[in-house]
Order: structure tokens, then C-alpha cells, then sequence
């Protein structure tokens, strides 16, 4: 009985705040490049669409190299960052934030990309010819129709940013009570031989992902609505 | 639909719509459609010029039918050409200008509708309204014209519910109300009628016969049905292969096909070759040689002795008869090949390609002969040289 008080806690809220954030961007900025994708055609699109790819093939030690160069304190980034905040971005849970976004927005723009082309293009055509703009178009027919996918793509991607290690470990460290997530903390537990801790937060990550993924599962019920007819 | 006062919150422009010789809409359109798996290479190039009322693309699926519709709305780029929507340029090529759809104020009423299923049919017109280029900041009008829509279009009762919950001539209602809302300039429909029953297509002709009367706005509609084509048009265009094959008033088309091809668009079935044996300009009149006999016509101007063509004759201007009728020369003994069942009783077919319909009853009268007389009146003959 006395182990289970010796848990901490901490790399679970890190993880939930973390992966929150990393969501809330990843919905943001991958809907609008899956609209790009789905609804222009523009120059580079293929080279775009690669660019957004390749962190899915990429191994997780390539990435954090890459993010330590774009984000370091040397960099024009994190030189900018420092310069703003006053301390540096790699090593803080900032830095995980960023590190869980890279990894849950490539698997999220290809599904959305997918989401939102399956939205029949007539009710947009609808739109614009009745003299909706585009913007009014995607806010008002487009998002609504696509909502239920959307939605279920977002768990999905809160669900991976919670559980993402290799890149994290590379651009936020591994600094219990600052920037140990989950993931993290259950390999910390691992090498140092705590297997009740270990067993605990393993249970806990199942759990919460299997939950997870029922919820993903219930909002993309009902996606019937994107054809006309 | 009731009566009453009329939407208020339109601004029609009748002056300029009435009795001004200009058409309406004038597009020249090109487009050319690259070869793909499944699809040859397709080129639409047509003239189209439409004046008030209802103006009818009618050909066969692939024609181009829709691909025009799409270029006057602005949701395909010609590759050459112009569009002019009274007087104002929608497209045109050599100077670069493509007017987006959403200023074009066409209201395109799609296949199987497109209301928005995520909104009911108020919000839907509401959303109309809204985004509509005029009145855009006077909400007060707005709701007035909804609410006059959803009234003359019977939708009251209705108006709450999503696009789900409405039966096909319902939605139809609504999707016409929905562009209304929008007060366009030019009405787009493509196959509106799709998927209806006899019964409520011609509830719906009923509709847009009214809603044009009241509103004058014109209407581009497209349709591969015949009799829809027959009920509703103005103005015929005949598409074939991405090109105009006639153009004119429904009249013109009907009563005079410009060749074999468009006869048989017009449901004409009795189409078979013909000789011109006498011309009588004093007595207005012509002689043609067909199937071994001779049949008196009309005059046909333009035409010599001795040039061949084709006679066409529709189907319920035929007489058939077991006997011939001695009060008249027009007609031809023909042999009996086979019969096929149609919604009117049975169709004939003769030899040379000649059927006609008959009734049940007739039907019973005529079985048992190998050969039956055809009688053609001199005013059922169109000749094409």
C-alpha cells in the first residue's frame, strides 16, 4: 500500500495539458492546410503535401534533431522566443507542446484532407452561387458538414499527442516535475526498475486511450450528412 | 400558392426586362475537357443566346448539357469565349475576366437539390438571404422575405424542419424558394425533375410555370426528358456531343427539325427515305416516292426534283386501318412485323421502320392481317433534304 503514495501525478496533467494545447493547434492549423489541400490547386501542392507527410516516416530521433535546430536557442526561432519570454524554448513543456503537434498533425491533415472532400461539393457550389463568400462558405456548410469527422479526428489527435516519446525526449528532456510526460515517466520508471509505477501509468495511458478511441468512434457516427440527397 | 401581394423585398428591374429585343444571356462558351480513363477528350462549344422565359438544354446524358450550366454559373472556366448576363460581362477570355459565382446572382437549383441538410428549410432561406449581394445589411427585410417565400411556396408548416424530413416535391419547393431568397437574375436548373413521379413533376411545372409569371425571371433548365422538355420550354437548344444541333422557339423545333438527328431527339420514330418526284409551286404542292408508293406534301421550297431525304412523320398523326380509305391517296399497305406493349396499348411495327401506337381495343381489330394501310395527311409530312 505504501508504493501507490509514491506516485507522482505530475507527468499525467503535463501530459493531458500538453496534449490539449497540441490539439487545440493541431485542429486549428491542420484544418485550414487540409482545406488548402482538399479545396485549391496551387504550386507546390504535392511538395506541400510530401512536407506534411514526412514526419510520419521520419524516426523520431531525425525529427528532434531537425526540431533542436529550428527551435535551439542559436536559431532564428528560439532566439526570437528567448527574446520575447526571456528564457529559452528547448528543455520546457513548451517544447513538448511542440513536439507532440508535429507528431499528431500529419496523420490529422491527411484524414481531414480526406473529410473534407468527402463534403459534396454541391452544397458549396450552393453557397457561393446563392453569394456566400468562401470564408462564409467553409464557416457556415463546409465545417458543419464536416464537423462530425473533424470531431472524431481531434480525439484521435489528442490521443497520439498524449502518447508521443522519441521526439519529446529529444526537444524537452527528461526533467521530472518540468517536462516528464507520460510516455516519458513510464520509460524513466522502466530504467530505473519501479514496475509498480511503471505497470500503473501503463494502465492508465491504456485506459485513457481506449476511451479515447470509443469517443472517436461515437463522433464519426452519423458523417452520412456530407452527401446530397 | 396563394395570392396576395407579392414579395416586397424585390427589386425587379421590369423596364429593362420587358420588350428589349437583347437577349438576356449571350455566351459564347468553348471549353475543352482533356481525355481521362475512363472518358475520351470532350469539347463544348456552342452560342447560346436566351431571352426572357424558360429556355431548355435538352439532349441525352454527355451532351454538355450541364458543363454550359456550370460555365454561366461560374463553376467552370471557359477556355474561350464570352459571357454576357444583361449587358454585364461574366467572362471573357481575351481580357482575363471571370467573375466569381457568388456575384454572378444566378440561382442554380442542382441535381437532388443541395439543401444544406445540417439547417432546416427556414434557415436554409434565411442563409439565402444573408449572403445575398443586396439587402445584405437589412436583416428586417430579410425575414420578410422569407417569410413570403416560405407562404407562397406552402412551406409554413415546415419551415422547421431539416431537408431529411421532406418528401421530393417538398424539397423541390424548398430549393426553388431558397434561390429565390436570393433574388438572382437568372434562374439554373439542371434536371430538377430527377427522380419524381409523373405526379409531381407536373406539380412542380405548375410551380415554375407560376414563379416565372410572377417573378419574369429568366430560366436556363436542363432536362433529358422530352415531355418536360415539351411542357416548359420557351426556347429550345438541342445538344448533342458538346454541340448545339438547332436552337430556336419550342414551335420551330418541334414542328421543324433541322435534320434526322433532331427529329429523333423530338421523339419523332418514323423516320424513312424519300424521293422527291413532283414539285408544284402553282398548287403548293409535292409528290414523294416512298416505300414503292407515292405520298402527296406540302411544297417544299429549296428542294429539286429528284433529291432524296427523309420523311419524317410522327407517330399520332398516322391513321391506321385494315381497308383502304378511298376518300384519300395518302397512304401505304404495309406488312405487319411485330408488335411491342406500351403504356397506350400496342405499338406496331411495320416494315421500313414505320410504327405507330394503337389501342387495345383497335389492336384486337387489326391482329390476324399480314398487312395493314397507313394513312399519312398531307399536313403530318415533313420532308428533310
Amino acid at each position: 500500500m505504501p508504493q501507490s503514495t509514491s506516485i507522482d501525478w505530475f507527468p499525467l496533467w503535463l501530459s493531458l495539458r500538453v496534449a490539449a494545447l497540441a490539439t487545440i493547434i493541431v485542429v486549428t492549423l491542420g484544418t485550414a492546410c487540409a482545406y488548402l489541400l482538399s479545396h485549391k490547386q496551387f504550386r507546390g501542392k504535392n511538395l506541400f503535401d510530401s512536407l506534411i507527410t514526412l514526419p510520419l516516416v521520419l524516426p523520431p530521433t531525425v525529427l528532434g534533431y531537425y526540431l533542436l535546430v529550428v527551435i535551439g536557442r542559436a536559431s532564428p526561432v528560439g532566439h526570437f522566443y528567448e527574446s520575447i519570454t526571456g528564457a529559452p524554448l528547448v528543455f520546457t513543456w513548451q517544447a513538448a507542446v511542440i513536439a507532440a503537434t508535429i507528431h499528431s498533425a500529419p496523420i490529422y491533415i491527411k484524414a481531414a484532407r480526406a473529410v473534407l472532400e468527402s463534403v459534396d461539393y454541391r452544397f458549396e457550389w450552393a453557397a457561393q452561387s446563392l453569394g456566400a463568400t468562401e470564408w462564409r462558405t467553409f464557416w457556415r456548410v463546409t465545417l458543419p458538414l464536416a464537423r462530425r469527422g473533424l470531431s472524431s479526428l481531434g480525439t484521435l489527435a489528442f490521443a497520439r499527442s498524449l502518447g508521443d516519446f522519441g521526439v519529446t525526449i529529444m526537444v524537452a528532456g527528461n526533467i521530472p516535475g518540468r517536462t516528464q510526460t507520460l510516455s516519458v515517466a513510464i520509460y524513466d520508471a522502466v530504467e530505473s526498475g519501479n514496475g509498480h509505477v511503471a505497470r500503473i501509468l501503463v494502465l492508465v495511458v491504456s485506459a485513457g486511450a481506449l476511451c479515447l478511441l470509443w469517443a472517436a468512434a461515437h463522433f464519426s457516427r452519423g458523417s452520412r450528412l456530407t452527401t446530397a440527397g | 400558392m396563394g395570392g396576395g401581394p407579392f414579395l416586397t423585398g424585390f427589386a425587379i428591374d421590369y423596364g429593362r426586362m420587358n420588350g428589349t429585343p437583347e437577349p438576356i444571356v449571350e455566351a459564347r462558351l468553348v471549353k475543352r475537357l482533356p481525355p481521362e480513363q475512363d472518358s475520351d477528350g470532350f469539347e463544348l462549344n456552342v452560342h447560346l443566346r436566351t431571352g426572357p422565359g424558360i429556355t431548355v438544354l435538352f439532349g441525352s446524358s454527355g451532351a454538355g448539357k450541364t458543363l454550359t450550366l456550370n460555365c454561366v454559373a461560374g463553376f467552370a472556366r471557359p477556355d474561350e469565349g464570352r459571357i454576357l448576363v444583361r449587358g454585364e460581362i461574366y467572362f471573357d477570355a481575351t481580357t482575363q475576366v471571370h467573375i466569381p459565382p457568388r456575384r454572378r446572382r444566378c440561382g442554380y437549383i442542382f441535381q437532388d437539390h443541395a439543401l444544406f441538410p445540417h439547417m432546416t428549410v427556414r434557415e436554409n432561406l434565411r442563409f439565402a438571404a444573408s449572403v445575398a449581394l443586396v439587402d445584405k445589411k437589412r436583416p428586417l427585410l430579410q425575414r420578410r422575405r422569407v417569410n413570403e417565400l416560405l407562404e407562397l411556396f406552402e412551406l409554413g408548416e415546415l419551415a422547421a424542419r431539416t431537408p431529411a424530413q421532406l418528401s421530393g416535391g417538398q424539397k423541390q419547393r424548398a430549393a426553388l424558394a431558397r434561390v429565390l431568397a436570393g433574388d438572382p437574375r437568372l434562374l439554373l436548373l439542371d434536371e430538377p425533375t430527377r427522380g419524381l413521379d409523373a405526379r409531381l413533376r407536373s406539380t412542380f411545372y405548375d410551380v415554375l410555370q407560376r414563379t416565372r409569371e410572377r417573378l419574369d425571371i429568366p430560366v436556363l433548365l436542363v432536362t433529358h426528358d422530352l415531355e418536360e422538355c415539351f411542357q416548359l420550354a420557351d426556347f429550345v437548344c438541342l445538344m448533342d456531343r458538346g454541340r448545339f444541333l438547332q436552337a430556336g422557339s419550342r414551335e420551330t423545333v418541334f414542328a421543324k427539325p433541322a435534320s434526322v438527328e433532331v427529329a429523333r431527339m423530338m421523339g419523332i420514330h418514323n423516320i424513312i427515305p424519300a424521293e422527291i418526284a413532283v414539285l408544284d409551286p402553282g398548287r403548293n404542292g409535292s409528290r414523294l416516292a416512298v416505300l414503292d408508293s407515292f405520298l402527296d406534301g406540302p411544297y417544299l421550297p429549296g428542294h429539286l426534283i429528284g433529291d432524296r431525304g427523309w420523311l419524317c412523320v410522327r407517330e399520332h398523326e398516322m391513321k391506321v386501318g385494315t381497308e383502304k380509305n378511298p376518300a384519300t391517296t395518302n397512304q401505304l399497305a404495309v406488312r405487319v412485323l411485330t408488335t411491342s406493349p406500351v403504356a397506350a396499348g400496342v405499338r406496331v411495327h411495320f416494315e421500313g421502320d414505320l410504327c405507330v401506337s394503337v389501342s387495345e381495343s383497335d389492336w384486337q381489330e387489326f391482329r390476324g392481317n399480314e398487312r395493314l394501310w397507313i394513312e399519312i395527311p398531307r399536313s403530318a409530312i415533313y420532308f428533310i433534304g
